[in-house]
């Protein structure tokens, strides 16, 4: 079963001075396990994909579906990490990461206790209860990691989640991001406009066209940077013919 | 390590020294602020006794002190003071509960929103206390009118205030919510009404002052007790001194009321230190 299908799917904003379509005739689909870049310029409705995946849109036109099914409202199937960490800053951590159970209305101690361990395995146990502005900028993105998985998602949808960040912890976090999604078999969708974050996290890449928004070319990740963690990735030689390819492509657009 | 008074408590030498500083700048501002007190009330008094303050209008502070003496001993001042406040804690608490509960509406219906805007628009440029005849007439010459139009001088402003910071809640942490499938409800008790809080608690210290001004104006109307009737008789009599004393007792009473609430403010938003 395909994890994440899109078929003929267009999405136009309404606005007083008329229509503006962000999306156009967008077909594709992802496989469970898979995690796939969408790159473009500004505009080109990145966002609006990851929100239509999360059923936050409802589509103009088309059908999409997630786990075979059709998209109508935000599921728990579906975790969201955002460009800011969007931690409550009136919560402990603790407090933090558990909120998707209260919302979902689960809250099994075994849940719990998985959720908690996650935060250990991220080696953020002792700041359980501290507040959000107690921790650093990549601390604080892991504990956002850590709220995303707690509710089980089977796919993440990560908007932007290391723009915001150093370089260097941006790319240890890439690294455990990558490792976290393969070690739990989830399906991953990575708004970026870092194009090298694009090819070292991901199996394939979307590049797309805005004016409408439309997928202009899909690249696949060649196995042996696949392999490579996306700091030794950024080091091989097909990472940069491949970096090449798309910045091409990009030029055109911007 | 050596400490002294100024430097208790400090880490290094150097520590001390700013410790010092620190607090020795803290005490001069007390002392100016008091001598600025003393200055006020010393000049108030000897200009009264020499005749260059006409103590038959302005009082003197002796006299206020010995007229509050006497009102204590009594059980007046206590007797109008407890109304006052009594009618002014009720109306900040209406005040600020009604005019919060017409924000959670108007936020969660923009429909409503739309179709209150302009009434809420007129309503808020208008005076309050003009009001004050037909509350009277209204609501009867009694506790009532008071309380409603303390209610009414602070409802308004409240639900501008509050329904602003409602919409200015961050929208990325609404989609966290609905991310997780949560309701409006949801989306408004886990995210919207915390993330305002701060906000909601500042005009609480907004409405305790605009409570007191409907209040006293209030029973300038009523006029059957409590300390804006206490203003409203000295000054039908001419005994101004009755009027300073309950001035007095209002400075009081409300500044005691402000730092009440500011200090509830702090106990409940204890997260942001």
């Amino acid at each position: 079963m395909t994890a994440i299908s899109f078929e003929g799917v267009s999405q136009k904003y309404m606005t007083q001075s008329g229509e503006t379509v962000a999306l156009s005739g967008i077909e594709f689909g992802i496989e469970p396990g898979e995690i796939v870049a969408l790159v473009g310029p500004s505009g080109c409705g990145k966002s609006t994909i990851l929100s239509l995946i999360a059923g936050l849109l409802t589509p103009t036109r088309g059908t999409i579906r997630v786990l075979g099914q059709r998209v109508e409202r935000p599921s728990a199937a579906c975790g969201y990490m955002f460009q800011q960490d969007c931690l409550l800053p009136w919560r402990t951590i603790r407090e933090n990461i558990l909120i998707g159970h209260e919302i979902t209305g689960d809250r099994s101690p075994q849940k719990r206790e998985r959720t908690l361990l996650l935060l250990e395995r991220m080696g953020l146990s002792d700041t359980a209860d501290q507040y959000p502005h107690q921790l650093s900028g990549g601390m604080r993105q892991r504990v956002a990691l850590v709220r995303t998985l707690a509710s089980d998602p089977q796919i993440v949808l990560l908007d932007e989640p290391f723009s915001a960040l150093d370089y260097q912890i941006k790319l240890q976090l890439e690294d455990l991001v990558v490792r976290t999604l393969r070690e739990h078999g989830l399906t991953g969708v990575l708004v970026t406009h870092d194009l090298g974050e694009a090819i070292a996290m991901c199996d394939r890449v979307f590049v797309m066209g805005k004016n409408p928004g439309t997928i202009k070319r899909e690249l696949v990740v060649p196995d042996d940077v696949r392999a490579l963690s996306p700091l030794e990735a950024r080091e091989s030689a097909e990472f940069h013919s491949l970096f090449r390819v798309i910045w091409g492509d990009l030029q055109n657009e911007y | 390590m050596n400490t002294n008074f100024w430097t208790r408590g400090a880490k290094t030498p150097d520590h001390g020294q700013f410790l010092k500083k620190k607090r020795l700048t803290g005490l001069g501002v007390f002392l100016t602020q008091a001598a600025i007190f003393v200055l006020f009330i010393g000049l108030w008094e000897i200009g009264a006794r020499q005749g260059f303050v006409n103590a038959f209008i302005f009082s003197q502070p002796s006299k206020v002190w010995a007229q509050g003496l006497t009102m204590l001993a009594d059980g007046q001042l206590l007797y109008h003071t407890g109304i006052t406040v009594t009618e002014t804690l009720i109306g900040f608490l209406l005040g600020t509960a009604a005019g919060t509960l017409v924000a959670v509406l108007i936020w969660a219906s923009p429909f409503l929103a739309r179709v209150l805007d302009p009434y809420i628009v007129i309503f808020n440029s208008m005076p309050k206390v003009a009001l004050g005849p037909i509350f009277l007439v209204a609501f009867g010459q009694g506790y009532l009118s008071i309380i409603m139009m303390a209610l009414a001088v602070s409802v308004v402003i409240t639900t501008i205030v509050v329904y602003t910071a409602f919409r200015d809640v961050d929208a990325n942490m609404i989609r966290l919510v609905r991310t997780f499938g949560g309701s409006t409800w949801q989306v408004f008790q886990k995210v919207v009404f915390p993330a305002a809080l701060p906000t909601i608690l500042s005009t609480l210290k907004v409405n305790v002052g605009l409570a007191w001004i409907g209040v006293i104006v209030g029973e300038f109307l009523v006029a059957q007790s409590g300390l804006g009737y206490l203003i409203i008789y000295g000054f039908q009599v001419f005994n101004l001194t009755l009027v300073m004393l309950a001035l007095f007792v209002i400075l009081i009473v409300s500044t005691a009321m402000y730092h009440l609430v500011a200090y509830f403010e702090k106990r409940t938003l204890k997260w942001r230190d």
